[in-house]
């Protein structure tokens, strides 16, 4: 899961990169509105969190014309500003959920859960399909009921698939999900992933479309 | 006297008194002297008459003589009066009832008093020398005082019946004229406590709208501490939640984290955000200093010495950067308030410091000229984004290039200090190499100018309130390398 945070504080953002990445997702950081317009225009993320008092700028304005340009990536606003009328204000203006700091980081990963596999178009918290259950919120994987160890990223490769099985995700989409900016990605390191992840799962459960991409193989 | 109203009231009524006083006086005199009159000219009417009556009637010298004291009374006259006839060679020939034997008047003619048996007697006297007799006739004047007081008496009494009602008249329109200020009293004392609004003053009497307006300028005056107090407030309480925020999840990854390097960086981040914290709430306590003290203190102050201790005090985390100072401000002495000069001093030297992020220097120099004495710190930070420098004295404001210490309100201190002492903080990026250059302005007052007020540094204010916070950073966005610690 890849998550995009917008924060100027530099201790919280640290915290959230870390907390966050603890808990299977993979975190960009960015301080201010310019940087956050300019990340999401670049890339695609699975979730957004957004401060509201930003150095340049409002979040709410942020979030205003990411929903204006027809954005659905999910938001959560994480604010000090948590009147109740501010967190009216908030979700009014487009956001997904309202989190006043100071928080729980457990509970602010599980609300960042939430509003993603809404965003999928999934009720509930695990997603399986043809065998394998992937539970987000305790980084496991069953297969056939068997529990399966996976490293971080293995874990993160299958998470991308299984979020819409069905739909082909090329490498550089894979790439996208695992790595954040300031990571470097070897050219190699997705096929890597993909053929460790297959040794574990089983190879029948992804599929490649050679040239295109990997899917999970459907239902036969 | 405590209360207006028992004040007015005994001024009425010694006033009223004092008038009565002095018309009853005024009627005893001219009663006193009327009665005089009339009284004298009935003696002498009567005296005219008893000698008619003593000459008709035949009653002659020579037909009586004898005993004086057995003299026979030929006028019953009313007992107020009394009458004696003498023959001209000294013998009492008749005498009125009631009247003394000894003769009333040694006159031989017109009024005279005199004393006998304790009382004074009025007395006129008229003689007829052809039939030989004086005709004394006299009243005691023990009766005309008596009759005086009387008609005094008959004045006084109904006054003095009246008083009563005077007083309850007095106290009652004293309670209606005074009606306005209960009203008001009424008004106050209902309010709540931090009801600020102003009193109306529709129909409030002209004498007490003065008292209003001051009133109304009172409570103008303290809903605007309180309200920027309250302002303070909301913001340190907000601005301290992201910092406790950046503690909570971090001293959760110190918990949970699988590994000893994440657990040390969780907490190394931990002690940077006490540090900020810990920075953020002396400042904000500071701020509060300086807002609730309004009266400065002020003495020579030598600007040298001020950087000097500035310097010398910084902890050794602090003194990577090398100082250079200019010899001439020790000539440079001021009329300052030391501690705020020494709070904007230190705010400004550790701001050159901390956005230093290469070890370089920090020059602190002066200027004189004719109307103005400008003190220099250059440091060789980022500076100040051009669009972020009108805002960096906005409380807790934090521009692109801060400190991760910064709480964004040092320079908003700074500013406030140095306004109370009559300077001005100019704060410019470096024009031929990099890193801000802080100023502060003396500007010195010519001689027809009002020298600046300390007074009016009070007016600085919290530019960023609750609601325009979010605006005033959207508009810019800034913070500056400028933020002191």
């Amino acid at each position: 899961m890849r998550i995009l945070v917008i924060e100027d504080d530099p201790v919280l953002s640290d915290g959230l990169k870390v907390g966050l990445g603890l808990c299977g997702a993979t975190l960009d950081i960015v301080s201010n509105c310019a940087d956050g317009h300019a990340a999401l225009a670049a890339d695609e993320f699975d979730a957004l969190v957004l401060d509201l008092m930003l150095p340049d700028g409002s979040g709410l304005d942020l979030l205003a014309g990411l929903r204006s340009r027809g954005d659905r990536t999910p938001v959560l606003l994480l604010t000090a500003l948590d009147e109740v009328a501010d967190r009216i204000r908030g979700l009014d203006a487009g956001a997904d959920d309202y989190l006043g700091k100071p928080f729980d980081l457990e509970e602010l990963a599980a609300r960042v859960r939430a509003i993603s596999r809404r965003n999928e178009g999934r009720a509930t918290p695990q997603a399986s399909y043809n065998g394998v259950t992937l539970n987000p919120a305790r980084l496991t994987v069953t297969v056939n009921g068997t529990c399966i160890d996976l490293s971080r990223r293995e874990f993160a490769v299958l998470a991308a698939l299984m979020d819409r099985p069905g739909t082909v995700l090329s490498k550089s989409d894979l790439e996208a999900k695992l790595y954040g900016w300031q990571e470097e990605v070897e050219s190699n390191t997705v096929e890597v992933h993909v053929h460790k992840l297959r040794a574990k799962i089983g190879r029948a459960k992804i599929e490649t479309l050679r040239g295109i991409g990997y899917r999970m193989r459907p239902i036969a | 006297m405590k209360s207006l109203r028992g004040r007015l009231f005994l001024i009425l009524v010694a006033a009223t008194s004092l008038i009565w006083l002095a018309a009853t006086c005024w009627i005893y005199v001219g009663t006193t002297r009327e009665i005089e009159s009339v009284l004298d000219a009935r003696l002498q009417e009567a005296a005219r008459m008893v000698l008619s009556l003593a000459s008709g009637n035949g009653v002659g010298v020579a037909q009586r003589e004898g005993d004086p004291g057995q003299a026979p009374e030929v006028l019953n006259y009313e007992r107020q009066l009394s009458c004696q006839i003498w023959s001209l060679d000294g013998r009492l020939v008749a005498r009125s009832s009631g009247a003394p034997n000894e003769s009333l008047s040694d006159k031989r003619a017109g009024f005279s008093e005199r004393h006998i048996n304790g009382e004074t007697w009025r007395v006129y006297t008229t003689e007829d020398t052809a039939k030989g007799v004086r005709v004394l006739v006299g009243d005691r004047l023990g009766l005309r005082e008596h009759l005086v007081g009387e008609i005094i008496k008959g004045l006084l009494a109904p006054l003095l019946l009246t008083i009563p009602l005077l007083g309850l008249l007095i106290w009652a329109s004293l309670n209606q004229g005074l009606r306005p200020l209960q009203v008001l009293a009424q008004e106050l004392r209902r309010r709540n406590a931090d009801d600020m609004s102003p009193v109306e003053t529709g129909r409030i009497p002209a004498e007490i709208r003065p008292v209003i307006a001051s009133l109304n300028n009172l409570f103008m005056k303290v809903r605007n501490a309180m309200q920027h107090e309250r302002e303070i407030t909301a913001f340190a309480a907000h601005e301290l939640r992201t910092p406790l925020a950046g503690l909570r999840t971090q001293a959760q990854i110190a918990t949970m984290a699988p590994d000893g390097d994440t657990r040390k960086a969780a907490l190394r981040q931990i002690i940077v955000a006490v540090d900020r914290t810990t920075r953020m709430v002396r400042q904000l306590l500071a701020m509060a200093k300086l807002d609730s003290s309004h009266e400065v203190n002020q003495s020579s102050v030598n600007i040298g010495d001020v950087i000097e201790e500035v310097v010398g005090a910084l902890p050794a985390a602090d003194r990577t950067a090398e100082v250079r100072t200019d010899p001439a401000l020790k000539s440079a002495v001021v009329m300052a308030n030391k501690e705020l000069l020494l709070v904007a001093v230190r705010n400004l030297h550790e701001n050159a410091t901390r956005h230093m992020q290469q070890p370089g220097t920090i020059q602190w120099s002066m200027e004189k000229g004719s109307d103005s004495l400008v003190v220099f710190v250059d440091d060789e930070g980022p500076g100040i984004p051009d669009d972020e420098i009108a805002l960096v004295t906005n409380r807790f404001f934090r521009g692109r290039n801060k400190s991760p210490l910064g709480s964004g309100l040092g320079l908003s201190i700074v500013e406030f200090a140095l306004r109370a002492n009559g300077a001005r903080l100019v704060l410019q990026n470096r024009r031929n190499t990099r890193g801000l250059r802080a100023q502060i302005v003396w500007d010195i007052a010519q001689p027809d100018e009002s020298p600046r007020s300390p007074k009016s540094s009070y007016e600085f204010g919290f530019k960023r309130s609750a609601t325009a916070a979010v605006a005033a950073q959207n508009t810019t966005g800034a913070a500056t390398n400028a933020e002191i610690v």
